[in-house]
C-alpha cells in the first residue's frame, strides 16, 4: 500500500512555518474568559432552545468547579481565561493565496490536493466546487432517511431524536474537557442511519472541506440504528492550521443492536494546537464500534477513544497510531468498558517518537463482575527513532471477573541498523531506509483507512523523515 | 568493464582485527569463489565491502575502477552496481516485496539521473514476474512482507531476486548455500547462472564446495584468519573438500602465531 517511490524533492516540513495571521473580522466575537454571560451570549447567537441554554450552564457550573488535569501531558501553559470561547468569523473575507507560505503551498502540491481546495483548506475563498458533489449526495442520502447536518441544524431540524441522545454517552461532568466542551460547543456533525441502511461517507473532499471550518469546541452526534452500517471520517491529511490554539471535541456514538460503525480520525493540527478529546460510543447486543485514530499533529493531545459495551456480543476495536515528532506530547490509546456477557475487544496501537518527540499509551479495559466468557487482546508497539525521543505505556485491565480471556502484549523497538543497512545496501538513502521502515511499522493501521487517506498518509510520514534533525 | 580491486585490505570489528590484509581482484564476467573456516572473516569482507558502519578499515584499498570507495555510504557503493546478498537477510515487516524493489529500483535509477521519473508500473510488473517466473518464485511473494516469516529457501531465492532486478556488475554472494536443502540449493544456483554473462562478475562466499558444483567459479581463494592464503582453478576447491583447511593452515605456518 505504502508508496514510497516518489522522492524527496521538498525538505524538511517545519510547522512551525505553518502560522497564519488572523484576519480581525468577525460578525460576532465573545470576549476573553468564560463566564455566564458569555455562553448566555453563544445560546442566543444561535437561537437555541432553552433546554440547550440550561444544559450549558449546569455544564459550565461543573466546571468552574474542576481542575485542569494534572496527569498525562503538561497543561501548566494552558490559560483557559485567555481564550475567545466564541469567534464566527466572517464569511467570504479573511486571507489571500499570497499570504499562504510556500512550504505549505507546496505540501498542497505533494499529496496533490487540486488547487480549489488548497484554497479552501488554507482558508481562502469560501467557494468551493465539491460542495455541489457534497449537495448532490446529501440529497440521495436525505431521500433514504439518513440525516446528515450540522450539529446546530440536527438540533434545529431534529430537537427530539437530538434531545433523546445529546449528552447522554458522554456527562458533561464526564471531565473538565467536556464540562468545558458541553458550555460552549459549536460546530460538528449531526448523523443518523435509519435500521439496515448502509452508507459509506469516507468522501475525503467533502470531509477537508468541513474540517477547514471546524470549530475549536466541536461537538458530534452519531446514531447508528438497529443493523445500520456507517464508515465516518474526520480530519484530513493535509496539515490544517487552527486560529485557535486549543481545540476540546466531544464526540457521541450510538451503536444499536447489529449495527455497525466505523469512526476515522486524521489529526494533524499545527504544532502550537493543545488537542483534548473525549470520544466514546454505547455499544449493544451484537454491535460493533471501531475507533481508527491517527494522530500526526497537535503540540499536545489527549484522546482515549472508548467504547461502552453494553449488551451480549457487543465489539469493540480501537486501531490507534501516533507519531510524535519534536516539541510533540501525544497521549493517546483507549478506553473499553466490558460491562456485559460475550463483549469482546480489541486496542492496536502503534506509536513513533522522532526528533525529541514524546508518545505515550494508556489502554484502560474493565471488566465487571458477571460479564463471563468476555474477551480481549490489547497490542501496542512503539518505534523510537532517536535516543532524544521517549514513549512511555500504561496499561490499565481492572478484571472482576474470572471467565474472562485477557491477552496483552506489549512492544518496545529502536530503529534496527541491521534494517537499515539492509535497505541501504540496496540504494536507498538513509531518509528513504527509515521511512521505509516507519511505514512497514504502521502499514497493519494503514490498510485500515480509506486508499486515498492512505497514500496521503504514507506521503506525509515519509515528509516528516526527510531532512530531519536527529 | 568494471573492476574490483581489494588493496591490503585491514578491517577491525569492535576493535579486533579481524581482516589482516586481503588481496583481491573480480572483473566483470568473472566468478570467484572464497572458502574458508568459520569466523575466518569471509563475510566481513563482504560488510566492509558494502561499507557497514561497524567495519573499521584500518588500512589497504577498495578500489572501483581504479578510484577508493572507502568513505562512500553503503548506497552509493550499491548505485555503483556492487551488491550484496546476505546470509541473514533482516526481515522488514510490512514492506512486501514488490514495493520494496519498486523503491530500489527507483534508487538506483534516481541516483543515474535525478530527472528519473521511476520504472513505470506496468514495466516493473512485466520485469518483476519474468525475474519470479525464472527464480521459481510464485507470484504471491510480491505481496509478502520482506523476508518476514520466510523459509530459509525463499529468503535466498528473494535475495537472488533482488540481484536480478538490480542487475548489478558484481554480486556478493554471502553464505547463499547455508541453509538451503539440495533442491532448493539447486533452484538458487540455477537461478545465479540465468544471471550470468560477460557483464556480471560474482563473488561467492562459502565453506561448503557444493555450490560450486553448480555456480563452477572461474577463481577459488581460500581465507584463513583474515588473510587470504591460496588459489587455484576448480579443483582446488574439491581438494579443500577432500582434505579440509588443515594443510593449508599447516602450510602457512598459521600454528606457529
Amino acid at each position: 500500500m505504502s508508496d514510497l517511490n516518489r522522492t524527496n524533492l521538498i525538505r524538511g516540513v517545519d510547522h512551525s512555518r505553518y502560522g497564519f495571521k488572523d484576519p480581525e473580522k468577525y460578525l460576532f466575537k465573545s470576549r476573553k474568559g468564560l463566564d455566564d454571560e458569555v455562553v448566555r451570549q453563544i445560546s442566543v447567537f444561535k437561537k437555541e432552545p432553552d433546554w440547550m441554554l440550561r444544559f450549558r450552564l449546569r455544564a459550565l457550573e461543573h466546571f468552574q468547579k474542576m481542575a485542569i488535569p494534572n496527569w498525562g501531558v503538561d497543561l501548566s501553559d494552558l490559560n483557559l481565561n485567555d481564550l475567545y470561547y466564541y469567534v464566527k468569523p466572517t464569511e467570504g473575507e479573511g486571507r489571500t493565496w499570497e499570504e499562504v507560505p510556500d512550504t505549505i503551498k507546496k505540501t498542497f502540491d505533494r499529496l496533490g490536493i487540486p488547487e480549489a481546495e488548497q484554497k479552501f483548506l488554507a482558508g481562502v475563498g469560501a467557494q468551493y466546487e465539491s460542495e455541489m458533489v457534497y449537495h448532490n449526495i446529501k440529497e440521495k442520502l436525505a431521500q433514504q432517511g439518513v440525516i446528515f447536518l450540522s450539529i446546530e441544524e440536527g438540533l434545529r431540524k431534529h430537537p427530539q431524536l437530538f434531545r433523546e441522545h445529546f449528552g447522554k454517552v458522554v456527562p458533561y461532568s464526564d471531565n473538565t474537557f467536556t464540562a468545558l466542551n458541553s458550555s460552549v460547543w459549536s460546530g460538528g456533525s449531526f448523523v443518523y442511519i435509519p435500521p439496515g441502511m448502509r452508507v459509506d461517507l469516507p468522501l475525503q473532499a467533502y470531509f477537508r472541506l468541513n474540517s477547514a471550518n471546524i470549530g475549536q469546541f466541536e461537538r458530534s452526534l452519531i446514531i447508528a440504528d438497529e443493523g445500520a452500517q456507517v464508515h465516518y471520517v474526520e480530519g484530513c491529511t493535509a496539515p490544517l492550521y487552527s486560529r485557535d490554539s486549543f481545540h476540546s471535541g466531544v464526540i457521541e456514538i450510538i451503536v444499536k443492536k447489529r449495527a455497525r460503525v466505523r469512526y476515522t480520525t486524521i489529526q494533524n493540527w499545527s504544532t502550537n494546537v493543545y488537542n483534548l478529546v473525549t470520544q466514546r460510543a454505547h455499544v449493544y447486543a451484537g454491535g460493533t464500534m471501531e475507533w481508527v485514530d491517527c494522530n500526526l499533529g497537535s503540540k499536545v493531545t489527549m484522546k482515549y477513544p472508548a467504547c461502552y459495551l453494553l449488551e451480549p456480543g457487543a465489539h469493540g476495536e480501537i486501531l490507534s497510531m501516533s507519531f510524535a515528532g519534536q516539541g510533540q506530547h501525544l497521549d493517546s490509546g483507549g478506553k473499553m468498558m466490558h460491562l456485559a456477557e460475550e463483549t469482546t475487544s480489541k486496542i492496536t496501537s502503534k506509536s513513533i517518537s522522532k526528533s525529541g518527540g514524546r508518545s505515550s499509551f494508556r489502554g484502560w479495559v474493565k471488566m465487571k463482575q458477571g460479564v463471563k466468557h468476555a474477551r480481549t487482546n490489547v497490542v501496542c508497539d512503539a518505534l523510537i527513532l532517536d535516543p532524544q525521543s521517549r514513549s512511555d505505556t500504561y496499561p490499565d485491565l481492572d478484571t472482576e471477573e474470572e471467565a474472562i480471556s485477557v491477552g496483552y502484549e506489549a512492544s518496545v523497538s529502536k530503529i534496527d541498523e541491521e534494517q537499515l543497512f539492509y535497505l541501504k545496501s540496496r540504494g536507498l538513502n538513509d531518509d528513504q531506509a527509515v521511512s521505509m521502515v516507519v511505514s512497514g511499522f504502521i502499514e497493519p493501521l494503514m490498510k485500515e483507512l480509506p486508499m486515498e487517506y492512505a497514500v496521503e498518509m504514507n506521503r506525509l510520514i515519509q515528509m516528516q523523515m526527510e531532512g530531519s534533525v536527529g | 568493464m568494471s573492476e574490483l580491486k581489494i588493496t591490503d585490505l585491514h578491517v577491525n570489528v569492535s576493535g579486533m582485527p579481524i581482516l589482516k590484509g586481503v588481496d583481491l581482484v573480480v572483473r566483470q564476467g568473472e566468478v570467484h569463489a572464497i572458502m574458508g573456516p568459520n569466523a575466518t572473516g569471509k563475510s566481513t569482507l563482504a560488510y566492509a565491502l558494502m561499507g557497514h558502519p561497524n567495519y573499521q578499515i584500518t588500512s589497504g584499498d577498495i578500489l572501483w575502477d581504479g578510484k577508493s570507495i572507502i568513505g562512500l555510504k553503503t548506497e552509493e557503493i550499491a548505485q555503483m552496481g556492487i551488491f550484496l546478498a546476505f546470509q541473514y537477510p533482516v526481515a522488514i515487516p510490512g514492506v512486501s516485496v514488490a514495493n520494496f524493489l519498486r523503491t530500489a529500483i527507483n534508487a538506483h535509477r534516481y541516483a543515474k539521473d535525478p530527472k528519473d521519473k521511476g520504472i513505470p508500473v506496468p514495466e516493473f510488473r512485466q520485469l518483476m514476474l519474468e525475474k519470479m517466473k525464472v527464480l521459481k518464485i510464485d507470484q504471491s511473494m510480491a505481496g509478502r512482507y520482506l523476508n518476514d516469516g520466510f523459509s530459509g529457501g525463499e529468503k535466498k531465492r528473494v535475495e537472488i531476486l533482488q540481484m536480478a532486478m538490480l542487475n548489478p556488475k558484481i554480486a556478493i554472494l554471502d553464505e547463499t548455500d547455508s541453509g538451503l536443502d539440495i533442491d532448493a540449493l539447486r533452484i538458487v544456483s540455477k537461478g545465479i547462472n540465468t544471471l550470468r554473462g560477460p557483464e556480471l562478475g560474482i563473488l561467492t562466499i562459502t565453506h561448503y564446495q557444493r555450490i560450486l558444483n553448480y555456480l563452477k567459479p572461474d577463481i577459488v581463494h581460500v581465507m584463513i584468519d583474515g588473510k587470504i592464503v591460496e588459489f587455484g582453478g576448480p579443483d582446488l576447491a574439491l581438494k579443500l573438500e577432500d582434505r579440509g583447511y588443515d594443510w593449508l593452515k599447516v602450510g602457512n605456518g598459521q600454528e606457529i602465531q
